[in-house]
């Protein structure tokens, strides 16, 4: 977990030119950014690849297996003889795809816990910071382990919409936005009480602002740029979650690939066909340190006042 | 301070309470059911019988009912019988905590020791050559996914160099000191370098704040040497955020063991809770999450109690 110093002024995003002229002065987190930019379109282009090269990505070919690099495959096949960098680039829709979805719907979660608890204060403000402290005390990933796991048909969820085949993401989805969203409510929460605090917000009180107005207008502006960066940062937190849980059996199932998922089936064949286990390592290793540069320069961008020296 | 220590052992005592029952109920939500297993190793068990078993078992019973029953068991020590192993749950467990404590111990030890002076080298000297790439190293260390990174020094030292084993606790048949050391090697290593880039990141952070501050300042301005300067009165300070944050990190320390354990097929607590998890060994794995949750919490503890410690600020009521 990244620390976020959060000082007492209110930060506002100041205009897109000054942010700009922060960020690119960043050489590390706009090579980043570009690098992000570029892994998204390569895996959003990757029905147009299959059209291109005319290679069923799913279709098995028992007597082409584990072949290496040729025109046709470019990056060679895996165990079952599908091609390889059609699988990295659909790995890649889905562990980008989770990564953001549950780094959104975490920062929603924890957007309104936070504001609640900050806004309401006093006892419902006590309980639900017990209640946050105490869930990111628990050990995460035993846990994660754990309700990964269950069997949702004992949950009463119809069997034909747990096995359906999109199901393991949005699961996992849910799964890591029920852990996740700590960080970015107690940023919020503490953002909240400061900025509740200031002249400004008191004044809109005073002439009769509402609850739901002065939360819009005057405090989520000015949690903004903390929560921009948390959520940044902690979409390469939860692609590397993912990763480890499709990795150990629990996160995407076939016939949806994730790279994590690709790196189960290499580990048997790691004598054999090295590069199985090291291309989908490779790429969520500089797809995730991409991000947390990302979230460093940001950082740097949007709250100049922090990580001074 | 008294007080307040009572008052937080309350504290995890109710999330240990609660989470005790969550775990329970969620391991009942896993697929099958000890019954199930029954009836697919014995086919000729018949409606009557399994009836019968349920009840024996109390599987019939509700939740609330069996969880209680089992709450008193835990309480009076006996930790249930292990599925997998047909053993009693703490015959598994006292062993692997071993295997586990020298695991984490030894690579907790490690990223200290590196992360800790590379943290204060890089603080030292803002915006260097050095602190750029420390912090690109810390960066590297945050972001590798730690199977992975155990997958490639399998790869590079077990498969092709042929060096060091790729996994397990020790030879079979030979067991000897050395032979323990260099079935440690690589999982300590996967493990140290998935938690040194958070030390360093958290040290440098805190170190280059007090830094800043005015006595650092007035320090130097009555002839501190700088050496007297950093280690005296900055690291004293820099220390108070550090140690906090490194007791909290307690967990994820947890969950890295899980990882390092289940890769190299090391026998501790991690690979025990996985493997239970996935085995349905509900007595197993509800011994061994509750143990983890508890040592978790134990560490937060200490956390409070090394900030009220360290920082005479500090006073609890």
């Amino acid at each position: 977990m990244s620390e976020m110093p959060f000082r007492d002024a209110p930060l506002r995003i100041g205009s897109w030119r000054s942010f700009w002229r922060r960020f690119s002065r960043r050489r590390l987190a706009v090579a980043s950014l570009f690098m992000l930019v570029l892994l998204a379109l390569a895996a959003a282009a990757q029905p147009l690849a299959v059209r291109l090269l005319g290679i069923d990505p799913l279709a098995i070919d028992l007597y082409g297996r584990l072949a290496g690099p040729t025109m046709r495959h470019p990056l060679g096949t895996d165990e079952l003889g599908r091609d390889l960098l059609l699988r990295l680039l659909q790995g890649g829709q889905v562990s980008l795809t989770v990564g953001a979805a549950a780094a959104l719907v975490s920062a929603l979660i924890g957007t309104l816990i936070g504001l609640l608890a900050g806004y309401r204060g006093g006892v419902l403000d006590r309980l639900l910071m017990r209640f946050t402290d105490s869930v990111i005390a628990l050990p995460l990933l035993p846990l994660l382990i754990v309700l990964a796991a269950i069997d949702l048909t004992k949950l009463g969820v119809p069997r034909a919409l747990a096995d359906a085949e999109g199901a393991s993401l949005w699961r996992i989805v849910a799964l890591i936005a029920l852990v996740g969203w700590t960080t970015v409510a107690r940023l919020v929460r503490g953002a909240t009480l400061a900025v509740r605090s200031f002249d400004f917000v008191r004044a809109a009180t005073a002439l009769g602002a509402g609850g739901p107005r002065i939360v819009l207008v005057h405090i989520l502006p000015n949690v903004a740029s903390p929560m921009i960066v948390a959520t940044t940062l902690s979409i390469g937190n939860y692609i590397l979650l993912e990763s480890v849980l499709s990795f150990l059996g629990l996160g995407i199932q076939p016939p949806l690939a994730s790279w994590g998922a690709m790196l189960t089936d290499a580990q048997e064949l790691i004598g054999t066909a090295p590069a199985l286990a090291l291309y989908p390592g490779l790429l969520i290793f500089v797809t995730v340190i991409a991000f947390n540069l990302l979230g460093d320069g940001l950082q740097d961008a949007l709250d100049p006042r922090a990580g001074q020296g | 301070m008294i007080r307040f220590l009572g008052l937080r052992a309350v504290e995890i005592l109710v999330v240990l309470v609660i989470m005790s029952f969550v775990i329970y109920a969620l391991i009942g939500l896993m697929p099958g059911d000890p019954i199930d297993l029954m009836i697919t190793a014995n086919p000729k068990l018949t409606a009557a019988d399994i009836v019968r078993l349920k009840a024996v078992y109390g599987i019939d019973q509700p939740l609330m009912g069996r969880y209680l029953a089992w709450l008193r068991n835990i309480l009076q020590g006996d930790l249930g019988f292990s599925r997998l192993y047909s053993q009693p749950s703490v015959t598994i467990l006292l062993p692997r905590l071993g295997n586990s404590a020298l695991l984490m111990g030894t690579s907790f030890v490690l990223a200290l020791a590196i992360g800790l002076p590379a943290g204060i080298a890089a603080a030292r000297r803002p915006h260097s050559l050095l602190d750029h790439a420390i912090n690109f190293a810390c960066f590297a260390g945050i972001s590798v996914p730690s199977f992975w990174l155990a997958l490639m020094l399998i790869l590079v030292f077990a498969v092709a160099l042929g060096w060091l084993p790729a996994g397990g606790l020790a030879t079979i048949g030979d067991g000897g000191f050395v032979d323990r050391i260099q079935h440690l090697v690589l999982p300590v290593a996967t493990l140290t370098l998935a938690s040194i880039g958070g030390y360093t990141r958290f040290m440098r952070s805190a170190m280059a704040e007090a830094l800043r501050q005015d006595f650092i300042r007035t320090a130097r301005a009555k002839g501190a040497g700088e050496r007297r300067v950093v280690l005296h009165h900055a690291l004293r300070n820099a220390m108070i955020p550090v140690v906090t944050i490194v007791a909290l990190s307690f967990g994820t320390l947890f969950s890295g063991a899980l990882i390092t354990e289940t890769m190299f097929a090391y026998p501790g607590m991690g690979k025990l809770i996985f493997d239970s998890v996935m085995g349905n060994d509900y007595n197993l794995a509800l011994a061994g999450l509750l143990f983890a949750t508890l040592v978790t919490l134990l560490a937060n503890l200490a956390a409070d109690v090394a900030y009220a410690w360290l920082d005479p600020r500090i006073t609890y009521r």
